[in-house]
């Protein structure tokens, strides 16, 4: 038994000291922190109050050990009971509780110049047609004014290359012909048996019945057109690092 | 003398109707009653009321809303008797109300031991009746008698430990002068059991250990110590079969959950159906869905007794949609497997043998960076009731499909009143809530309602969900199909073809059995959702 677990703790040990979690670990957090602790802290965890999850805001941990400890063990006297994950998937959750607020930002980023890459996302890149940002831009695609705290660098920049690789669940596309002949496109908010709630390529909330349509189809491809190519590797790296700068508004 | 006679005769049918056996046994013949938690004895889930059609379901209208004072899932399918409504308040409060108006007569409140710790939320699923007293099974393992005039309790006994672990969740059902509970607790290490009460004095008749004990036939399917704390939970109510004085009953999973190697074998009676004489407890047959789990596919699915020509002679025969992802036609008289065929995506087993024992697939197991497993933890189908009905010939089951988990392999100790699984399960579909905002992919998971033929298996039609469903299904006389979902909607299919008829936006996730009753020559449909119940009737 020692041998299991001096090097489980200096696994784990390596693995906390450096915060590198992988997106695979952010993955697999997030889908057993929306199994499990959902129902008490909410889809954005602060259904507690005085814990704000997606914030790194907590009674009672500070460190990523700590939060891993509380996971598994529960907080006595709390209504936080004592779980039964292991180790590794404790520390999964922790990956995904800190990426919600960016802090696996690190070896990959501050390579290039957010200035710079600012000036590419309002300027050639023509990002805004799409996107919005700090109440500049269209809404059509998805708002990037947190996204420096949601998602990784590597992430980004493979979004920027390859948008088809990831699309994830809340960014697909319909694409939905009315009975009456009218063509509706947008981005899917909600999807339920009866009908789906989007947001159109005119920035307006859309809700439609499927009974109503003639043809309703989720889009394989991404409108957001890849930018290999289109921007140098140097201009990429530019527009990672101003996206690594957004982290939403104070306060919130 | 002659008119006080007279005089009596006159009172007496003024005061409340008395629930005899007599009339749960022939409950079909008072349709506009529910008098146990799937209607009958038999578990249909389906009224001989027929009012409401194909035709005029589309003029349903609310008629009446009873919001309960908890924010915990609304589980239990009501009971009505003569115009009352008796349903229960999560996680203990039993409540009475006027079932054509929701009108409240009166609240009994219990308040459980803060030791008591149902894995999966502080929920009941509803109470029995025999006579003019109703049984309540309690999240802190009492059972308690209730006058059903006055909300009274007339007794109240110790079922078994909460701070072991132990919990009810259950509707009882009540077998001629006994009433018959199980316990929850399969994620404790509790050994789980069955027994029964007599209903006027609460005093324990019989126990049947859902784990045999040492030196018991059976032990043997425990390797070591194991079924010490070994699970096997009941949280779902039996059926009954008054001919063959059979009692059936539906068993949890083995436990821990997710770590099959500390308990070598078959774990019997773990996800099983047990058919146990009700006088005396004693096992006349068994048979094991799923022998040596290792994905938490608990039994617990009310059994569904039919009679009907199967293979061309007269057999009385179980239907059974198992968690599992497989559904079982069984003889009921003897737990022979007739047919088997998986009603969902199934990849931890290849098929069925001809004995009905699952062919497991090779290396589907839990691992420790994770398998991905159809179906996943939940199931193809969970507790929520499924129907048959007798007009259509058609079994009804709610179900998930594309629904999968990554089953990792992890510790466990025991430790009385600690979790005793293994490492959590990981998947996209979360276990108990819905979110919000839904927007999942179809291959990540879905419901449905899916109609088969029980006589050859074949699936006759689907009525598809974009969310997965809690909901039971209510079939009825004039072939309608009620059923619900997470997206909150609640509606009336056609039972034949599955043509969507009427719906309704509740709001809450539907986890209950839609039911129905009539008051005054008008039939309702009633729904829990959220923590609210909705009554429907023709406008």
């Amino acid at each position: 038994m020692w041998v299991i677990r001096i090097s489980l703790a200096l696994w784990a040990g390596a693995l906390f000291a450096q915060h590198g979690y992988s997106p695979a670990d952010v993955d697999a957090g997030g889908r057993l922190y929306r199994s499990n602790c959902v129902n008490c802290h909410g889809q954005e965890g602060t259904a507690i109050s005085g814990v704000d999850l997606g914030h790194g805001k907590f009674r009672r941990a500070s460190t990523d050990e700590d939060l891993a400890h509380i996971i598994i063990n529960g907080i006595p006297g709390t209504p936080m009971p004592p779980t039964n994950f292991t180790q590794p998937q404790a520390e999964t959750i922790v990956a995904y509780l800190r990426s919600l607020v960016g802090s696996t930002a690190g070896a990959a980023s501050g390579s290039g110049d957010a200035a710079g890459g600012r000036a590419i996302f309002e300027g050639k890149g023509g990002c805004r047609t799409c996107h919005r940002v700090n109440g500049s831009g269209s809404r059509v695609g998805p708002d990037l004014s947190e996204i420096g705290g949601l998602r990784s660098p590597a992430s980004l920049e493979q979004s920027i290359r390859d948008p088809n690789v990831e699309i994830r669940p809340e960014n697909r596309y319909v694409r939905a012909v009315t009975r009456g002949g009218a063509t509706v496109t947008g981005r899917v908010l909600t999807e339920d048996t009866f009908g789906v709630q989007i947001i159109d390529t005119h920035e307006k909330l859309v809700s439609l019945s499927k009974a109503n349509l003639r043809e309703f189809t989720f889009l394989k491809d991404s409108p957001m057109p890849s930018f290999r190519g289109k921007l140098s590797d140097p201009e990429i790296a530019d527009v990672v690092s101003y996206l690594e700068t957004l982290k939403g508004v104070e306060g919130q | 003398m002659k008119v006080p006679a007279l005089l009596l005769v006159l009172i007496a049918g003024s005061l409340p109707a008395q629930v005899s056996f007599d009339r749960l046994i022939r409950s079909g013949q008072e349709p506009q009653n529910w008098l146990s938690y799937s209607g009958g004895l038999d578990g249909q889930r389906y009224t001989p009321l027929n009012q409401i059609t194909p035709q005029n379901v589309k003029n349903l209208e609310l008629q009446w809303v009873f919001q309960a004072r908890s924010l915990e899932k609304f589980e239990a399918t009501p009971l009505v008797v003569d115009g009352i409504l008796y349903t229960v308040q999560a996680p203990n409060d039993v409540v009475a109300l006027d079932a054509a108006t929701g009108r409240v007569f009166w609240v009994y409140s219990y308040k459980p031991s803060p030791q008591s710790r149902p894995c999966c939320g502080k929920v009941n699923r509803g109470l029995a009746i025999l006579g003019d007293t109703l049984f309540m099974a309690t999240i802190d393992a009492r059972l308690i008698a209730i006058d059903a005039t006055n909300g009274h309790p007339l007794w109240n006994v110790e079922v078994a430990k909460p701070e072991a672990g132990y919990a009810m969740t259950l509707a009882p059902l009540v077998v001629k002068d006994k009433v018959i509970i199980g316990t929850a607790g399969g994620e404790y290490g509790i050994r789980g059991f069955i027994a029964a009460y007599d209903v006027k004095t609460g005093k324990e008749a019989w126990r049947f250990y859902t784990i045999p004990g040492a030196g018991e036939p059976g032990n043997n399917t425990w390797s070591g110590d194991s079924w010490m704390h070994g699970g096997a939970s009941v949280w779902v109510t039996g059926a009954y079969d008054p001919v063959l004085n059979l009692t059936y009953w539906g068993i949890g999973n083995p436990g821990p959950d997710w770590v099959s190697e500390m308990r070598g074998g078959d774990n019997l009676y773990s996800d099983c159906v047990v058919a146990l004489d009700p006088d005396t407890g004693k096992l006349k047959w068994y048979f094991q869905f799923t022998p040596h789990d290792d994905f938490d596919y608990d039994s617990v699915q009310v059994p569904i007794l039919a009679d009907m020509d199967f293979k061309g002679a007269p057999r009385k025969v179980m239907l059974w949609a198992n968690r599992n992802g497989f559904f079982y036609v069984l003889d009921r008289t003897n737990g022979q497997f007739l047919l088997g065929k998986p009603f969902t995506k199934v990849t931890w087993a290849t098929g069925l043998d001809e004995r009905g024992r699952p062919m497991r697939a090779p290396g589907a197991v839990p691992t420790p960076e994770g398998n991905k497993i159809y179906p996943g933890n939940m199931g193809g189908t969970n507790w929520n009731s499924a129907s048959y009905s007798p007009r259509t010939g058609l079994f009804y089951i709610p179900l998930w499909d594309n629904y999968y988990s990554e089953f990792v392999k992890g510790p466990a100790e025991y430790a009385e009143g600690r979790i005793f699984a293994g490492a959590m399960p990981r998947s996209p579909v979360p276990m108990i809530q819905a979110p919000q905002v839904q927007n999942r992919k179809e291959e990540d998971g879905y419901g449905a309602i899916r109609a088969f033929d029980p006589k050859t298996g074949e699936k006759k039609w689907e009525f598809k969900l974009s969310e997965v469903t809690d909901s039971g299904v209510l079939s009825t006389a004039s072939d309608l199909v009620f059923s619900g979902g997470r997206d909150g909607y609640f509606f009336a299919l056609d039972g034949r073809n599955g043509e969507l008829l009427w719906k309704a936006t509740l709001g809450g996730q539907v986890s209950s059995g839609p039911m129905s009753y009539s008051v005054g020559g008008k039939q309702y449909i009633a729904v829990s959702a959220g923590s609210t119940l909705f009554s429907y009737a023709l406008r």
